[in-house]
C-alpha cells in the first residue's frame, strides 16, 4: 500500500493545477476566450471523439510519427552500427553526417514543401530526418564505448564475429541506444506537430490550426493536452522497453 | 641455495599429486623458441626459450612492466610474437583458456550463460548448459546459476570466470594475475580452489603473478622475468598441499626475492623484507 501512496505523489501537482485552473475559470477569473475551463476542454474532446474526428486525426499523426521513426531510426541505427564497426566507414560518412547535423532540421521545411508539397512524404521526411541524428549518434557512441576487455575476452574464448556482435557489442551498446531512442521520441513529436501546424490537411497539428481559424480555443487547448499525453505515452513505452531489455543493469535490478 | 639459474631446469613433478586422477593430455606442453616481442621500438620480450611440460604448473613472476603479462598473452595468442615460435598443445589453436585479472563477465548474461561462453561450439544448447552447471558446481556456485553477475562479490565473480575457463576442459590454462584484485583471505581460498581443480583436471597451468609467495604456494616451477628475459628458473619440488610459511617455501622465497632485488639492495636477515618472508 505504501508503494501505491508513493506513486500517487507524482499526481499531486498535475491534479492540483487542473483543480486551480477549474476553480479560477468557474469564478470567472480566466476568460473563456483566453483559456477555457478544463470541463469545457473535456466537452470539446467528447464532442470530437463522438464525431470520430479526434480519432482519425490522432491516428493519422501516430501513423506519420511511427513511419518517420522507423525510417529515420532504422537508418540511424544501421549507420551507427556500421560506423561503430568500421573506422573506414566512419571516415567516409561521419564528417558529412556531422555537417548535416548542424542544420536545424525544421529549417528544411520550406525546401521540403517545395520538394514534396504538403502530402505525407513531406511530414515523414522531416520526422525521419529529425530522429535520425539522436539514434545515429547514440548508437555509434554505444558501440564505441563497449568495454574493450569484454571484446578481448570474447575473442580469446573463440567467439565468431557474429557472436561477438550479438552477445557482447550490441548488449553493451544498448543502454546508450535507448538514450538515443528517448531523445528521438521527443524530437519525433516536436517535428510532426510543427510540420502539421504549418502544412497539412489532417492530423493533430492541422486540427489545432483549423480550430484557431474558427476561434475554438477549447479544441486548441485540447490538442496541446493530447500532445503532452502522447509524448508521455511514447516516453513511458520506451522506458518499459528499456526496463525489459536492461533487467541485468544494476540500475534496474529489482531483487 | 635451492634456486638454480638454469633455463633447462630438470623438472620433477610434485610428490603429492594424484597421478591416477589426471586426464589424458598427450600434447599439452608449451614450447617457446627465440621468442621476442616489441611494441613499436620498445622491446618487451627478448629471445625467450622456454619449455613447459604437459601438466606442469608454471608461475611467472617479476616486477610490473617486466613483460610477464605480455609473455602470457603471447602464449595464448592474444598477442603475436615479433619473432620466434610458439608451440602450444601440439599446435591446436583452441586448446588454451585464459583467466584475466578482472572477471570480465558479461553483465547482461546470467551466471550460467556467462559460463556457457567458455563451452566450445558444436554441442547442443542443453549440453552446454549442463556442462556450465557442472563447472559452476566445481567452483561451488551452482546455486547462483540464474543470477546476474552484478550481485556477486569480487571473489565469486572470479570463481565464475574460473568456471568459464574450465568448462571446456582446456589443456592449457593461462592465468593473468587472476587473484591480484582479491582480498587476502579470498585469495587464499582461490589458491586452494585453483590447486584442487588443477590436480583434478591435470591441465598445464601458467600463472602470472607479482606475488612470489603465491607462486610458491601453487607452482611446480617458478620463472623470474627481468627486462623481458628469463633471469631465474626454479623448480619447486615440495609436497602438496603446501603449508603456508614452511621453512622450505620461505627459503625459496628469500632466494627469488634476493635475485629480484639483487640489483638494488640485497635484503639481509635483519631486513623487514626477509623477516616477512620467513614469518
Amino acid at each position: 500500500m505504501r508503494l501505491d501512496l508513493r506513486s500517487l505523489q507524482s499526481f499531486i501537482i498535475p491534479v492540483g493545477l487542473i483543480l486551480v485552473w477549474q476553480a479560477l475559470a468557474t469564478a470567472g477569473e480566466i476568460s473563456g476566450t483566453v483559456l477555457p475551463a478544463p470541463t469545457a476542454v473535456f466537452a470539446a474532446g467528447w464532442r470530437l471523439a463522438l464525431s470520430g474526428e479526434l480519432w482519425s486525426n490522432i491516428g493519422v499523426s501516430a501513423w506519420r510519427a511511427a513511419i518517420g521513426l522507423a525510417i529515420g531510426g532504422g537508418i540511424g541505427f544501421t549507420l551507427g552500427l556500421a560506423n561503430g564497426a568500421s573506422r573506414l566507414f566512419e571516415r567516409l560518412t561521419d564528417p558529412t553526417l556531422q555537417m548535416i547535423r548542424t542544420i536545424p532540421h525544421l529549417a528544411m521545411i520550406p525546401l521540403v514543401i517545395l520538394w514534396f508539397g504538403i502530402d505525407e512524404t513531406a511530414k515523414i521526411f522531416l520526422v525521419a530526418l529529425g530522429v535520425f541524428f539522436p539514434v545515429y549518434l547514440n548508437t555509434l557512441h554505444g558501440i564505441r564505448t563497449v568495454d574493450s576487455q569484454l571484446v578481448e575476452m570474447g575473442r580469446a574464448y573463440g567467439m565468431s564475429n557474429w557472436a561477438l556482435f550479438t552477445r557482447v557489442v550490441l548488449p553493451g551498446a544498448l543502454p546508450s541506444i535507448f538514450v538515443g531512442l528517448r531523445y528521438a521520441l521527443g524530437i519525433m513529436w516536436l517535428t510532426l506537430i510543427v510540420a502539421e501546424t504549418i502544412s497539412a490537411s489532417s492530423g493533430l497539428g492541422y486540427m489545432a490550426m483549423n480550430a484557431r481559424e474558427f476561434m475554438m480555443v477549447d479544441v486548441v487547448v485540447l490538442s496541446i493536452l493530447i500532445y503532452a499525453l502522447l509524448g508521455k505515452l511514447a516516453d513511458s513505452a520506451a522506458k518499459l522497453l528499456e526496463r525489459a531489455t536492461l533487467s541485468w543493469h544494476p540500475a534496474y535490478l529489482s531483487v | 641455495m635451492t634456486a638454480r639459474s638454469l633455463s633447462t631446469v630438470a623438472f620433477a613433478p610434485g610428490v603429492g599429486r594424484p597421478v591416477a586422477l589426471r586426464r589424458d593430455a598427450p600434447n599439452a606442453s608449451i614450447t617457446l623458441r627465440g621468442l621476442s616481442k616489441s611494441f613499436g621500438d620498445k622491446p618487451v620480450l627478448r629471445d625467450i626459450d622456454l619449455h613447459v611440460p604437459a601438466g606442469q604448473f608454471l608461475a611467472i613472476v617479476g616486477r610490473s612492466g617486466c613483460g610477464k603479462s605480455t609473455l602470457l598473452r603471447t602464449i595464448v595468442g592474444l598477442e603475436g610474437p615479433s619473432s620466434g615460435t610458439i608451440q602450444v598443445a601440439g599446435g591446436r589453436s583452441d586448446a588454451g583458456r585464459i583467466m584475466f585479472q578482472e572477471p570480465r563477465l558479461l553483465p547482461w548474461a546470467r551466471i550460467v550463460d556467462n559460463v556457457r561462453v567458455g563451452v566450445r561450439n558444436g554441442g547442443s544448447k542443453a549440453d552446454a548448459r549442463k556442462a556450465a552447471l557442472a563447472a559452476l558446481d566445481e567452483v561451488g556456485l551452482a546455486d547462483r546459476a540464474g543470477e546476474w553477475p552484478s550481485v556477486l562479490s569480487g571473489g565469486q565473480k572470479q570463481r565464475v570466470a574460473l568456471a568459464r575457463a574450465l568448462v571446456s576442459h582446456p589443456q592449457v590454462l593461462a592465468l593473468d594475475e587472476p587473484l591480484g584484485a582479491l582480498d587476502a583471505l579470498t585469495r587464499i581460498e582461490m589458491q586452494t580452489l585453483l590447486e584442487r581443480v588443477w590436480r583434478e583436471q591435470g591441465f598445464t597451468a601458467v600463472l602470472v603473478t607479482h606475488d612470489v609467495s603465491e607462486a610458491l604456494a601453487l607452482a611446480d616451477r617458478v620463472v623470474l622475468i627481468e627486462n623481458g628475459a628469463i633471469a631465474l628458473d626454479v623448480a619447486v619440488d615440495l609436497p602438496r598441499p603446501r603449508r603456508r610459511g614452511s621453512v622450505e617455501i620461505a627459503k625459496l622465497e628469500g632466494a627469488i626475492l634476493d635475485k629480484l632485488f639483487g640489483d638494488i639492495e640485497r635484503p639481509t636477515d635483519e631486513s623487514p623484507l626477509h623477516r616477512e618472508a620467513v614469518a
